[in-house]
C-alpha cells in the first residue's frame, strides 16, 4: 500500500547531516562501515545506528558478507522524497519568478508616480 | 545552479515545510502581492496556472477561496481563515485543498533589509498523510530525474 508511510520514514532518515552525508558517500559506491566511519569523528557504533536508520528507510542495503557488509544506496525511497520536493518547489519557483517580474512592474509604477507627484 | 536558486525549500520535522525566498523589492509590495486578487491571480502558480477563482477578505476571521487550474483543465478548489495580520511583516492563515481532510496552518514573515525582503514561509500540515499528498496535486507527473537526487544530496550537505 502507498501510504505516508515510506516517505515519512525517508524524510525523518534526511533530517540527520550524518546520514546525508553517508548516503552522499554512498552515491559514489558501496562502502563497509570502516569505511564509512572513516571521515566522521564518531564511533563506529554510532555509525551502525544511522546505518540501521537508513536501512529501516529503505534507503541502503548491506551486502550478505558476514565480515564486511558492505552498504550500498538504494534509489527508490530517495527518489520518491525528492520527487515530492522537487514538485513543491517548482511550483513555488515558478510562481515566484512571475512574482519578480510582477513586483519589478509595480516598482517602476511607485517610480513613475513618484516622478509625477514632483512635478 | 539557477539564478532563482534562492528558493530553499527544506522539511522541518515531519509534518511542517519551511521555505525561504529574497526578493528585490520592499515588503508592502509583497504583502499587496499576496493579499490582492487582482495581483494574486498574476503570479500565483506556475506557468500554465491560472486563478479563475480568487476571492480575498483580507482580515482576522475573514476567509478567502481559489480555484487553481492546471494546465491540464483540472481544477483544484483551496479556502482557508486569516488568523493573524501584521501588516506588513506577518500573517498567520489557515487553509485546505477542497477534497482533502484537515487543515494546514501557514505562517508567512516578511523581513526587509536594504529595499530587498526576504518571505520566510511554514506550513504546517494536519498530518504527514496531508503532507505526502499534496506535491503530488501540485505537480501531476513530473518527471524526476536522477540527477536531481545526487543535487539534493549535495545541496543539504
Amino acid at each position: 500500500m502507498q501510504t505516508a508511510g515510506p516517505l515519512d520514514a525517508t524524510f525523518a532518515a534526511l533530517a540527520d547531516p550524518t546520514r546525508r552525508a553517508i548516503l552522499a558517500r554512498l552515491a559514489d559506491g558501496e562502502a563497509t562501515v570502516l569505511e564509512l566511519a572513516q571521515p566522521f569523528s564518531i564511533s563506529q557504533p554510532a555509525i551502525s545506528k544511522h546505518l540501521k536508520v537508513l536501512e529501516r528507510a529503505g534507503l541502503i542495503s548491506r551486502g550478505r558478507d558476514a565480515q564486511r557488509r558492505p552498504c550500498r544506496l538504494e534509489p527508490g525511497p530517495l527518489a520518491a522524497a525528492n520527487t515530492w520536493l522537487e514538485n513543491y518547489r517548482r511550483f513555488w519557483e515558478e510562481s515566484f519568478e512571475r512574482l519578480d517580474v510582477l513586483l519589478d512592474e509595480m516598482k517602476a509604477q511607485q517610480t513613475k508616480t513618484k516622478k509625477g507627484k514632483r512635478r | 545552479m539557477k539564478n532563482n536558486g534562492n528558493l530553499k525549500v527544506e522539511m522541518h520535522g515531519d509534518r511542517a515545510v519551511l521555505m525561504t525566498r529574497v526578493f528585490d523589492a520592499p515588503r508592502q509590495m509583497l504583502w499587496d502581492a499576496f493579499s490582492k486578487p487582482e495581483l494574486m491571480k498574476r503570479w500565483f502558480g506556475p506557468r500554465g496556472y491560472t486563478l479563475p477563482v480568487c476571492e480575498i477578505d483580507h482580515r482576522v476571521g475573514g476567509g478567502f477561496r481559489f480555484v487553481i487550474q492546471r494546465p491540464d483543465g483540472e481544477e483544484v478548489g483551496m479556502h482557508g481563515t486569516f488568523q493573524e495580520l501584521q501588516a506588513p511583516e506577518r500573517s498567520v492563515h489557515v487553509e485546505s485543498f477542497d477534497n482533502m481532510p484537515g487543515e494546514s496552518t501557514v505562517t508567512a514573515v516578511f523581513t526587509e533589509a536594504k529595499g530587498k525582503t526576504t518571505l520566510t514561509a511554514t506550513v504546517e500540515y494536519p498530518s504527514r498523510e496531508v503532507r505526502d499528498m499534496v506535491a503530488p496535486m501540485m505537480e501531476p507527473g513530473a518527471a524526476e530525474s536522477y540527477d536531481k537526487l545526487a543535487e539534493l544530496l549535495a545541496e543539504s550537505n
